[in-house]
């Protein structure tokens, strides 16, 4: 996590390079990109579906926009700055994501090869967007709310736990092994108990991905204080450093770089114990939507959910690593999300 | 007169795993104000413990360091110390980390706008101040000792210690260091401990050079007095017979009298 091949993050630069040469001539990605949703906009307007769909012509209005937005960028260069520079860059996925589209287009609406319930045709998810985006930004609200009530919650007592062990000996005597017991449990099995405990779900859910975020990130930023290089410890105590000094001034910004590892992959199981307590328990946000979706044999919402779902997870990933690039600037090699 | 630096009858052994390890044995030395002094041994032979007993990082075993009379044992802002490597710390900019010492030193006794002259003047000192927002991963490895070298001096230590500080640099950036430091403890008068297992490196900016026995339970082989009038030249004292006769005594030390035996590690 920390550290990888430094030509990395050059390879990653070089097409982004290219594409900023080929700015003088004519962006032919781009004219091929714009043809393919072009195409993708006419393949759904023209060809009469065997089923009946609502939406259909939202779909090939956005079709026409994106290629209609990626014919500007090809048209004019240089004027949009970083935007045109980054739609110049996945100008190939904009090919392949038209032709994906056609594709699923002509299995689920055009032919219905894939059996109609269970496989959503684009317009029938985008008539979930349209129809039931109330619920489903409600859902995202009450998710996010509580995940970061409880992944802050966890990454704090995670992290002070983490300082505390990786600090003190007689902590660690005594830390450690509850740890090596109770840590390695998921914390999905502390469901039942946990349910019956809490006073309400939401709080339990709470404390659910609290002890899920916490267990990681309590044994990084242990191995991150542990492993913190001991001649820093010398510069700073020759400096005059007092014990205080010590662990906010030298030992937790050596150690940070494990914490965002820790952290990371708090964020992961945070997001697994959050839509299994929302499934099981409490009765909102997006788990609770995939669940009542499925009772009503709605797929096209669960598909629709699922998207929200991955966009904010992502989402949420990226902040932590915009988060951590910002604070580890001076690391070098970092990955890139 | 007594010295300004005493060490007396050190002895420093450490315990590990219930084996016990003497590395220093019966160590005395006085060192004068404004001096000048190299500690030269091969690899293993203490040096460096030698110099964290001085710097207080390390507790003596037996006898004392004693700096103008008082006792040294812990570290202090009186004593600065300038590592190998790793001497700044990488998260802050070459700025903040000689501002970590401005802070420290001088925080309650000097104004804000002062402490940043104080900061500007040492880096400009080294030649450093061109490069003070920027992060110990950006500069050289040269560039970095002179960041520490300015960072132990604005803490207007009364002993600059310095632990092989030019070891890891390349042959011409060394040189460029060693002048610096020459140059500023002409104009400054610090006094100077060297730890350095360099020969030339010893003669050129030592007024004494002290020479380790090989370790375990090393002690003060020999001590020479390096006779030669600053400011020195390097290029003018490589035909040097003072010079010339300072380097072959150490290199006799080091390789006739004392030679490294790798089984004695």
């Amino acid at each position: 996590m920390t550290s990888i091949d430094p030509a990395f993050s050059e390879r990653a630069q070089a097409p982004v390079q290219e594409a900023n040469q080929a700015r003088a001539g004519i962006w032919l990605v781009g004219l091929a990109a714009t043809a393919s949703w072009i195409g993708v906009a006419a393949l759904i307007e023209l060809w009469p579906e065997i089923i009946p769909q609502p939406y259909g012509r939202e779909l090939a209005i956005i079709a026409l926009a994106i290629a209609l937005a990626v014919a500007v960028v090809a048209a004019t260069g240089k004027l949009l700055g970083p935007v045109a520079g980054t739609v110049r860059y996945y100008g190939p996925w904009f090919i392949a994501a038209a032709v994906l589209m056609a594709a699923w287009e002509v299995v689920t609406a055009k032919t219905g090869w894939l059996p109609v319930p269970f496989f959503s045709s684009p317009q029938s998810i985008l008539e979930v967007f349209f129809d039931d985006w109330a619920r489903l930004a409600e859902s995202v609200y009450h998710s996010v709310l509580l995940l970061a009530k409880g992944y802050f919650f966890g990454a704090l007592a995670g992290f002070l736990t983490g300082v505390t062990i990786g600090w003190s000996r007689a902590a660690s005597y005594w830390v450690h092994p509850v740890l090596r017991l109770i840590g390695p449990l998921p914390a999905t099995a502390w469901l039942p108990l946990a349910f019956f405990l809490f006073p309400t779900s939401g709080s339990a859910s709470v404390f659910l991905i609290a002890l899920a975020t916490a267990f990681p990130v309590t044994i990084l930023t242990w191995s991150g204080i542990a492993s913190v290089n001991r001649d820093y410890y010398d510069i700073a105590r020759t400096l005059g450093a007092k014990p205080s000094f010590l662990i906010l001034k030298v030992a937790i910004p050596a150690a940070l770089p494990h914490v965002f590892v820790g952290l990371f992959m708090g964020l992961g199981t945070s997001f697994a114990v959050l839509v299994i307590a929302e499934m099981l328990g409490v009765k909102a946000g997006l788990g609770w939507y995939l669940q009542w979706a499925q009772g009503w044999a709605a797929y096209a919402n669960m598909y629709a959910a699922l998207l929200v779902m991955a966009l904010m997870c992502s989402g949420l990933i990226t902040i932590l690593f915009r988060v951590r690039d910002w604070s580890l600037s001076w690391q070098k090699g970092l990955v890139r999300w | 007169m007594k010295p300004y630096l005493k060490l007396d009858h050190i002895d420093k052994s450490f315990t590990r795993g219930g084996t016990r390890t003497e590395v220093l044995k019966g160590i005395t030395l006085g060192i004068d104000q404004g001096e000048f002094v190299s500690i030269i041994g091969h690899s293993g032979c203490g040096k460096s413990t030698l110099l964290n007993l001085i710097a207080g990082l390390t507790k003596v075993s037996a006898g004392a360091v004693l700096l103008e009379d008082k006792e040294v044992d812990s570290p202090g802002p009186e004593r600065a110390v300038v590592f190998q490597n790793h001497s700044l710390l990488p998260w802050l900019t070459v700025y903040e980390n000689v501002n970590l010492a401005v802070a420290k030193v001088f925080g309650s006794t000097r104004t804000r706008a002062e402490r940043h002259d104080w900061i500007m003047r040492n880096l400009d000192l080294v030649q450093m101040a061109h490069a003070s927002d920027k992060r110990p991963a950006e500069i050289s490895g040269g560039m970095k000792q002179r960041v520490g070298i300015a960072r132990a001096l604005s803490m207007e230590p009364k002993i600059l210690l310095l632990d092989e500080p030019f070891g890891a640099l390349d042959a011409l950036t060394r040189a460029h260091l060693q002048d610096a430091v020459m140059d500023i403890h002409a104009r400054l008068g610090n006094t100077m401990i060297m730890i350095t297992h360099d020969v030339d490196e010893a003669v050129l900016l030592s007024d004494r050079i002290v020479m380790m026995t090989n370790g375990p339970a090393a002690r003060i082989g020999e001590v020479l007095d390096v006779p030669l009038d600053r400011p020195r030249k390097r290029v003018e004292l490589a035909s040097d017979r003072t010079y010339l006769r300072c380097r072959e005594a150490v290199l006799k030390f080091l390789y006739e009298r004392h030679r490294f035996v790798e089984a004695a590690e």
